[in-house]
């Protein structure tokens, strides 16, 4: 480390326990940098696309992950670097924001980072390079909503909404039953969607998954499938038109707040508390009944006697079911969450069609479906199949992709095209605007360009294809005839027409990605020193 | 400059084709380890825990055999997970499961060091599954409309399931016993109305199943050992102390003959409570909790029998044999529905005296009592009855089933072979080497059973190349043989899991090209 010297001699201290401290400064910070930020979207790289690799991750206890979604990748990885830990929160970003191209967003900033290194061996000044990329991005973003479609769908023909859905899931494991999982992802996303104000809440689609079976029988529940079973065992398994009274109050004589003490004394002081008991119980459960409730779903536990009153009044009941279950039942059967006895009401009761259980393999493992809801506002998607957990918790990613995806075709109709199309005509425009620039910006903006080209190029890469000839091939073709839909042909089907393939991408997806990465890099390049505590 | 290392110390990162390496070398040695197990003349394997005690193990069951196995391998996890499965799911072939997945692995291996991409083996081994799917689909049987012929069906499945356990000296005897246990859960697939009851003594033929139902619990004390025509009340109700339930009460006295009242007034409740349970007009009463020794003296004196501590299952078991249904609250003992039995009686099993329920009014539950030579036996044979209770609960659903020693093997191997034929491109290299995989199987039983695998493999293949052929190894002569004269069946929807499952697991390896494994978490030093 550079120290300063008094003119004794003497050092100066500038940081606490500067001795002990480790201090990148200048070229060589940025250098570090650059190669960390490499080091993690080299791991990426074999990822991307639909012939993609997997990854495979042993957590601290051992627990295995198998996957090849980016953002799960980056967060399960444990990274130490600081470097390493901006592009884990860069894939984790468009993770939240777009919920898709989380491995393309990383590949992309390691493409940006990798030419950058080059214009900075050149002498370009890091800032200058910043600024290119800026100008460049913003070129790239303009030129994506120019090529972009607007495709239309309505509830009736939802078709557009499936084929996009599906270039998502091919990337994944679950590619042998795409078009099925695509469609059940469209369906249960237009049945929550509010198509007026063009808004998805995702929170309404719950993602339930049980190993055994076969990933054939996934289906979509209009309703609700709650993990738990009827609190007795002998109440009747299957309910039509139930009415759900829902209760956050436990059926357990009240505890009230305040400290306080009920001493007995005397004999009859005893038998009162006892006789108040039991009139607890007692009202508690013809006040269910009162109200015409047919089922009752409760957050807390039964006492055993509450429980067989219940069952001898022949009101089923489902207890210990969790806060967030809780609340879309009460969406779905469009009944009110009651917290006190004395509250309910016929008009709070929720309503359902049917409630039943049913029970899976050769262990005792029974599930509540609630079907046929009053307000079918909330769904379940139910995963099944899979030899192990890994696949069932790798299903449940790539669906929640494929829900992503299709609201924000909701929310924004345009499309562009995949397959690495939209990153060749990309480049292909930033590269011509690049002569219009005058200054040293103009190298950073054709840097730009070829990084661009870097995602086009593992994707071949990955699909076994010669990744030069084939980008060039594709890039003349799309110069050619000036059309933006050539993309790689990685599933080998013969054309490069995008169109024909039925490849697509969101606009705000691939637009999110370019923008992410372009400031994550310049985040990166004007780091011009790094302090760090070597051991400790 | 050097790369910064990204990751955290101890963590470490394999790639490309060391990652690949790691995971099919992991997940074949987990399959040869349990390669050994399979089959009729299968061998058993000895597990001793490392937790207190050092307990003893013995068994071939490939689920079980896995569990216990500390493995840090990921890949090798990945199969422990895929037999896990098979057993919650189907019940059985949990070695078969493992054992294919990784002569799938083997054959990959092979394909991949003769530079074949991962993806291809993958689309390949995919269309090869499917082939193979369709080819027994187009094989199986259905007699589910006959009943006797199911029947007869079901015993076969039995007898090839129990066939490689240790129960195969008397598999007749025990496949008759689930069977008959199946045939009165009437569809359910809920095992736990089976009860299992192990008693050490005899020898495993002296084994039964009762039509009735068997409490492996004790008759109170001057309570009579014997009722006919018992009603019986089930109840879930605390018969110690009824407590005041409702929060902050409490006992405060001064004196002490106000103790004595409270205390007679809690007598008293008691009291009540038990003339209420009486007044059900009962005379066997079974209780989940505990029965203290004043309620119990009570239920003598009015000559009731008085069982405590019958666990859950016991009680919900209970409550399905005798149809009664399951109390807390005894204040309308009119609309209570009882439980019936014709008779009560104490027996004793070996040295234990059990309660016996005999001539119930609902059969859907029963009781199995095992009895063997030593607990390790009893443990065993416990297994594979539940493997094939399992197998048989599963085939009651779904009737279809297909021959077995090697039998739908071959056959897929046949269709998968054709298709090899007909495809084009590299993919038909996968599909070829998955019929590979497929048929050690066969040649895997018939090592087991040491007989010449190679001859009779081929003798197989051979007889196969005709259409409806019902070849298969049969073990006991040490030949090829007829399946179906020779009575070994197997459950469709088990062979089907099989399959699935285990190209599946193949496929979730083959798409691995990176192991990262994070630094293990830290225990805290405890002083």
């Amino acid at each position: 480390m550079a120290l300063a010297f008094d003119e004794f001699g003497r050092p100066f201290i500038i940081l606490r326990e500067q001795d002990q401290k480790t201090r990148l400064r200048g070229i060589d910070a940025q250098k570090a940098n650059i190669a960390a930020g490499k080091a993690v979207a080299r791991i990426l790289r074999s990822s991307l696309g639909p012939k993609g690799m997997d990854k495979m991750l042993q957590g601290p206890d051992g627990d295995v992950t198998i996957t090849n979604d980016g953002a799960t990748i980056l967060e399960q990885m444990d990274v130490d670097n600081q470097i390493a830990k901006l592009m884990v929160e860069l894939s984790r970003s468009q993770d939240y924001e777009i919920g898709d191209g989380t491995t393309g967003v990383v590949v992309m900033a390691g493409a940006l980072l990798e030419q950058a290194e080059r214009q900075l061996d050149r002498g370009i000044h890091p800032i200058r390079i910043a600024e290119g990329y800026e100008m460049a991005s913003r070129v790239a973003v303009e030129h994506l909503e120019r090529i972009s479609q607007k495709f239309e769908f309505d509830v009736n023909n939802y078709e557009p909404l499936v084929q996009t859905c599906m270039t998502t899931l091919s990337s994944k494991i679950v590619n042998r039953c795409k078009r099925s999982l695509a469609e059940i992802a469209v369906k249960a996303v237009l049945a929550v969607a509010d198509l007026e104000r063009r808004d998805v809440n995702l929170d309404l689609i719950k993602v339930e998954g049980k190993v055994g079976g076969n990933l054939e029988d996934t289906e979509l529940i209009y309703g609700i499938l709650v993990d738990k079973d009827m609190s007795h065992p002998q109440m009747p398994k299957q309910i039509e038109d139930a009415h759900i009274a829902i209760l956050t109050c436990p059926f357990e004589p009240p505890k009230p707040k305040t400290k306080h003490k009920v001493d007995i004394d005397t004999v009859e002081k005893f038998e009162t508390l006892r006789k108040q008991e039991q009139q607890y119980f007692d009202e508690m459960v013809q006040k269910c009944k009162d109200v015409g409730a047919t089922l009752v779903i409760c957050q807390w536990g039964f006492d055993d006697e509450a429980n067989h009153l219940l069952m001898h009044r022949n009101l089923p009941a489902v207890r210990w079911v969790g806060g967030v279950e809780l609340e879309l039942i009460a969406i779905a059967t469009g009944g009110r969450i009651v917290p006190r006895f004395q509250e309910l009401t016929p008009e709070k009761l929720g309503k359902a069609g049917m409630v039943r259980e049913k029970s899976f393999g050769t262990t005792k493992e029974r599930m509540l479906y609630i079907e046929h809801c009053a307000n079918s506002k909330a769904v379940t998607i139910f995963i099944r199949g899979g030899s192990n957990k890994m696949m069932i918790e790798e299903t449940k990613r790539s669906i929640h992709d494929a829900l992503c995806v299709a609201r924000n075709l909701i929310r924004n109709k345009s499309i562009v095209y995949g397959g690495g199309a939209a990153e060749i005509a990309c480049s292909l425009a930033v590269d011509a605007a690049a002569d219009k620039y005058p200054g040293v910006e103009q190298y950073a903006i054709r840097a730009f360009a070829e990084a661009l080209d870097s995602v086009p190029m593992a994707l071949a890469e990955n699909s076994g294809l010669q990744p030069i000839e084939t980008l060039s091939a594709v890039k003349s073709q799309q110069l050619k005839e000036n059309i933006p839909f050539y993309g790689i042909d990685c599933n080998d089907v013969g054309t490069n027409d995008m169109r024909e393939q039925n490849v697509f991408e969101t606009l705000i997806g691939k637009q999110q990605q370019i923008l992410l990465a372009t400031q994550v890099v310049k985040m990166i390049l004007k780091i011009d020193d790094v302090i760090s505590n070597s051991e400790y | 400059m050097p790369i910064d290392k990204i990751f955290k110390d101890d963590a470490s990162e394999e790639k490309g084709e060391r990652a690949r390496m790691a995971s099919f070398i992991g997940a074949m040695a987990v399959a040869d380890l349990v390669k050994s197990t399979l089959g009729p003349k299968g061998m058993d394997k000895i597990l001793q825990s490392t937790g207190r005690g050092h307990s003893v193990t013995v068994t071939n069951d490939g689920a079980t055999i896995l569990k216990s196995l500390h493995i840090d391998n990921p890949a090798a996890k990945v199969l422990v997970d895929i037999s896990k499965v098979q057993d919650d799911e189907v019940g059985d072939g949990t070695t078969s499961v493992v054992v294919l997945a990784g002569e799938l692995l083997r054959e990959a291996e092979k394909l991949v060091t003769s530079k074949i991409h991962p993806m291809t083996i993958i689309a390949g081994y995919r269309m090869a599954a499917e082939c193979a799917r369709e080819a027994l689909l187009k094989r199986v049987m259905d007699n589910k409309e006959n009943a006797e012929k199911f029947r007869s069906d079901l015993m076969k499945i039995a007898m090839t399931t129990l066939c490689s356990k240790i129960l195969s000296q008397d598999k007749e005897h025990f496949a008759e016993m689930a069977v008959d246990a199946i045939f009165r859960l009437k569809g359910s697939t809920n095992l736990e109305s089976i009860q299992i009851i192990k008693k050490p003594g005899g020898s495993l033929r002296d084994s039964f199943l009762d039509e009735g139902f068997i409490l492996d619990k004790k008759i109170g004390i001057g309570q009579p050992k014997r009722i006919e025509n018992a009603k019986i009340l089930v109840a879930n109700t605390a018969m110690d102390t009824d407590k005041v339930k409702i929060y902050g009460a409490r006992v405060r006295v001064d004196s002490m003959t106000k103790v004595a009242e409270i205390e007679g007034a809690e007598k008293e409740k008691m009291k009540d409570k038990v003339n209420k349970i009486l007044a059900h007009g009962i005379n066997c009463f079974v209780n989940r909790q505990l029965i203290y020794n004043f309620p119990e003296e009570l239920f003598a004196d009015a000559g009731v029998l008085a069982i405590e501590h019958a666990d859950f299952e016991g009680i919900e078991r209970l409550g399905l044999v005798t149809g009664g249904e399951i109390a807390s609250t005894f204040d309308n003992p009119e609309s209570v529905k009882l439980g019936h039995c014709k008779l009560i009686e104490e027996i004793m099993i070996g040295e234990d005296k059990l309660i016996h329920f005999s001539g119930v009014a609902m059969g859907q539950a029963c009781s199995i009592v095992l009895r063997g030579a030593s607990h390790h036996v009893l443990d065993e044979a416990e297994r594979s009855l539940h493997d094939a209770l399992c197998v048989l609960s599963q085939t009651v659903n779904d009737s279809r089933v297909l021959l077995g020693g090697g039998w739908p093997e071959m056959v897929m191997a046949k269709e998968v072979d054709e298709l090899a034929r007909k495809t084009a491109g590299k993919k038909s290299h996968a599909i070829e080497a998955f019929s590979r995989a497929l048929v050690a199987i066969p040649t895997t039983i018939a090592d087991n059973a040491g007989l010449d695998s190679a001859e009779l493999v081929a003798q197989l293949r051979a007889k196969h190349h005709n259409e409806g052929c019902n070849a298969g190894i049969d073990v006991i002569s040490g030949a090829v043989g007829d399946m179906e004269e020779r009575g070994i069946y197997e459950a469709f929807k088990v062979k089907q899991a099989v399959l699935l499952s285990a190209t599946e697991a193949a496929e979730m390896i083959l798409r691995v090209d990176e192991i990262i494994t994070c630094a293990p978490r830290r225990r805290e030093d405890r002083m």
